[in-house]
C-alpha cells in the first residue's frame, strides 16, 4: 500500500511538472511557429534560439504589478484564475501516459488513476473550466471582461455538446469509457481515426472551441473586447489564465492523440523485443511525439484562420456540428448493427 | 461607371457552394500556403550578429573630412546649410587666428557646425552642394538614443580623426562626375 502511495505521488508530480514544463515551452514555440508562418524569426535574444525566452516571460509576469479594481469582489476575482488553473491541471490524471512499467516483479500503470468512466471525467473537468474564466470576468466588474466571459461560457457549453456526442461513437466502438481500454483496443496501427475520421474532425474543431484557440478565439478577441476576460488581470493571475490556456491545449492534444491515433500505441510494436519497462519509454515518446504534432495543428491552424463572428461561431455549432455528430452516432449504430 | 484602375471587382451576392459551406477545403488550402511559409527565406535577420551589406555609395551619417595634414576643410561658407531641403545644419563661423595654421585649412573655420539627425533626410545634398569637399555622407548608421538631445550632432562627432589610419574612406562616394563638376569654375559656388 505504501509502494503505491510513494508511486502514485511521484508519477501525479511527473505529470504535473511535464504539463506545466510543456506550456512553459508551448509559449515559446507557438511563438516561434507564428513567426516561421510570417516569414520572421521569432524571438531569438533570450539564451540559444530564445531558449529562456519562457523563463524571462515568467520572471516579467512575476514582477508585474499585482493590480486589483477596486470594485471588484476580492474572493471571486483570486478564485477565477486558480480554478482555471486547478482544472487545467486535473484533467492530466486519467489520461494513460504509457504501458505498464515493471518493478521488482510488480507492474505499475503509468496513468495515475484508471477511472472506469475516464472520458465523462475528462468532460466533467473540462466542463468546470468554463467557471473559472466566468468568475473571472463577473469579479473583475468590466463590461469588456463580463462580456468575454459571457461569450466563453456560451460558446464553452454549445461545443461541449458536439464534442461529447462525437466521442460517444469512439466509445460505442469500444465499449468502454475507460481510456486505458480505449487505448489497449488500438494495439500497432489500429487507430481510431481510420474508422472514425469523421469524429475526429468534429472533435478537433470542438477543441479549438473548448480551448478558446483561433478562429474561435471570441472570448479574447483583442480586437473587440480589449483582452476579454482577462482585461483586469496583471501579474501572475494573467499568468495562470495564459498558462492554463496552453495546459489546456496539451491536455486536449493528448486526449486526442489517446482517443483517435492509438496514445502510446504505434506500428509494429509486436516485433520489438525489448522490456517492458523500455517499451513503456518508447510508448510515452511516441504518445508525446503525436501530442507534438497535435500541438503544432493547434498554432498552425491559429496563425493561418481569421476569427470566426459570434453568429457564425454558433451557427457552426448547433445548426453544422451537433447534427452531424448525431448524424455519425446513427452511422455507427447501424454499422456496428449490421456486423 | 468607367473603371479607373481596371483592378475593381464586381461583388456578387450568390449563394456559397456546398464546397465553400463547409469551409474545410478553403481551410486546407489556408494551411498548405501558410506551412509553405514555414520553410521560405525569412524576412528579418538576427541582426546586431548579422548585418545586411550596405550599397558602398550608402547614404548614413555625415562625416566632416580634414585634408591630408589633418586641417579641417570646412571654411563655414553656409552653402551645405542652405542646400539642405530639411534645415538640420547650423554653424557659426569664426576666423582663424594666428598659431591655428595646423588646425584649420582657411582663415575662415567653422566653431560651432551641428546636424540634426532627426531632422536629416540624408538626400546627400549638402554633400552635393559643398565646394571644399568637406562633408560626405558615409556608410554608417546614425546609432539610436533616448532624448531628443543626442540626435543633434556637433563637430565633435562629426570630425573624422586626425590619425591618418582612423580617417573615413569616402572615395566611393566621390563620382567622377561629382569631380568633375567640382572643378567646372564656370559655375559660382566652385570658385
Amino acid at each position: 500500500m505504501g509502494n503505491f502511495v510513494i508511486y502514485k505521488t511521484v508519477l501525479a508530480s511527473c505529470i504535473l511538472i511535464l504539463s506545466l514544463l510543456v506550456a512553459m515551452y508551448s509559449t515559446l514555440i507557438e511563438r516561434k511557429v507564428a513567426g516561421f508562418l510570417q516569414d520572421r524569426l521569432g524571438p531569438d535574444r533570450a539564451g540559444p534560439w530564445g531558449l529562456f525566452q519562457p523563463l524571462a516571460d515568467g520572471i516579467k509576469l512575476f514582477f508585474k504589478e499585482e493590480f486589483m479594481p477596486n470594485t471588484a469582489d476580492k474572493f471571486l476575482y483570486i478564485l477565477g484564475p486558480s480554478l482555471t488553473m486547478l482544472i487545467a491541471l486535473l484533467t492530466s490524471a486519467a489520461i494513460p501516459w504509457g504501458s505498464d512499467l515493471v518493478i521488482n516483479g510488480k507492474s505499475y500503470p503509468l496513468q495515475v488513476a484508471d477511472i472506469n468512466i475516464g472520458i465523462l471525467y475528462i468532460f466533467a473537468i473540462v466542463s468546470i473550466g468554463v467557471y473559472g474564466i466566468m468568475i473571472g470576468g463577473w469579479a473583475s466588474n468590466n463590461k469588456y471582461a463580463l462580456l468575454g466571459a459571457i461569450r466563453a461560457s456560451s460558446q464553452m457549453i454549445s461545443y461541449e455538446l458536439a464534442m461529447s456526442l462525437s466521442i460517444i461513437s469512439v466509445v460505442m466502438m469500444t465499449g468502454s469509457l475507460s481510456l486505458k481500454d480505449i487505448v489497449e483496443q488500438q494495439h500497432g496501427l489500429n487507430w481510431n481515426i481510420w474508422y472514425q475520421p469523421f469524429a475526429f474532425l468534429i472533435f478537433l474543431v470542438c477543441a479549438f472551441a473548448e480551448c478558446n484557440r483561433s478562429p474561435f478565439d471570441l472570448p479574447e478577441c483583442e480586437t473587440e473586447l480589449v483582452g476579454g476576460y482577462h482585461t483586469e488581470y496583471s501579474s501572475m493571475k494573467l499568468g495562470f489564465y495564459l498558462f492554463a490556456e496552453y495546459i489546456n491545449m496539451f491536455i486536449s492534444a493528448a486526449v486526442m492523440a489517446t482517443l483517435f491515433f492509438g496514445g502510446y500505441n504505434f506500428p509494429f510494436m509486436d516485433k520489438l523485443v525489448v522490456s517492458p519497462n523500455i517499451m513503456a519509454l518508447i510508448g510515452f515518446l511516441v504518445l508525446f511525439g503525436k501530442i507534438t504534432f497535435l500541438g503544432f495543428v493547434f498554432m498552425w491552424v491559429r496563425w493561418t484562420l481569421p476569427r470566426f463572428r459570434y453568429d457564425q461561431l454558433m451557427r457552426l455549432g448547433w445548426k453544422s456540428l451537433i447534427p452531424l455528430a448525431i448524424l455519425n452516432v446513427v452511422i455507427t449504430g447501424i454499422v456496428i448493427l449490421i456486423k | 461607371m468607367q473603371a479607373i484602375s481596371n483592378r475593381s471587382k464586381i461583388v456578387s451576392n450568390k449563394k456559397m457552394s456546398f464546397w465553400e459551406k463547409i469551409y474545410l477545403p478553403a481551410v486546407l488550402n489556408g494551411m498548405r500556403i501558410t506551412f509553405s511559409h514555414f520553410f521560405t527565406k525569412k524576412a528579418t535577420i538576427r541582426y546586431p550578429e548579422k548585418k545586411r551589406e550596405f550599397s558602398e555609395i550608402y547614404r548614413g551619417l555625415h562625416v566632416l573630412k580634414r585634408d591630408e595634414e589633418g586641417r579641417e576643410r570646412c571654411t563655414a561658407c553656409g552653402l551645405c546649410a542652405v542646400a539642405c531641403p530639411a534645415e538640420a545644419i547650423t554653424m557659426v563661423a569664426d576666423e582663424r587666428k594666428p598659431g591655428e595654421e595646423d588646425l584649420y585649412r582657411e582663415e575662415k573655420y567653422a566653431s560651432l557646425y551641428e546636424i540634426n539627425m532627426l531632422r536629416c533626410i540624408f538626400c546627400g545634398l549638402c554633400e552635393e552642394a559643398c565646394p571644399k569637399e568637406a562633408i560626405f555622407l558615409t556608410k554608417r548608421i546614425v546609432p539610436s538614443d533616448y532624448e531628443r538631445e543626442g540626435f543633434i550632432f556637433g563637430k565633435e562627432k562629426l570630425l573624422e580623426p586626425i590619425d591618418p589610419d582612423k580617417r573615413i574612406d569616402v572615395s566611393k562616394r566621390e563620382t567622377k562626375a561629382v569631380l568633375e563638376f567640382k572643378k567646372d569654375k564656370t559655375k559660382k559656388h566652385n570658385l
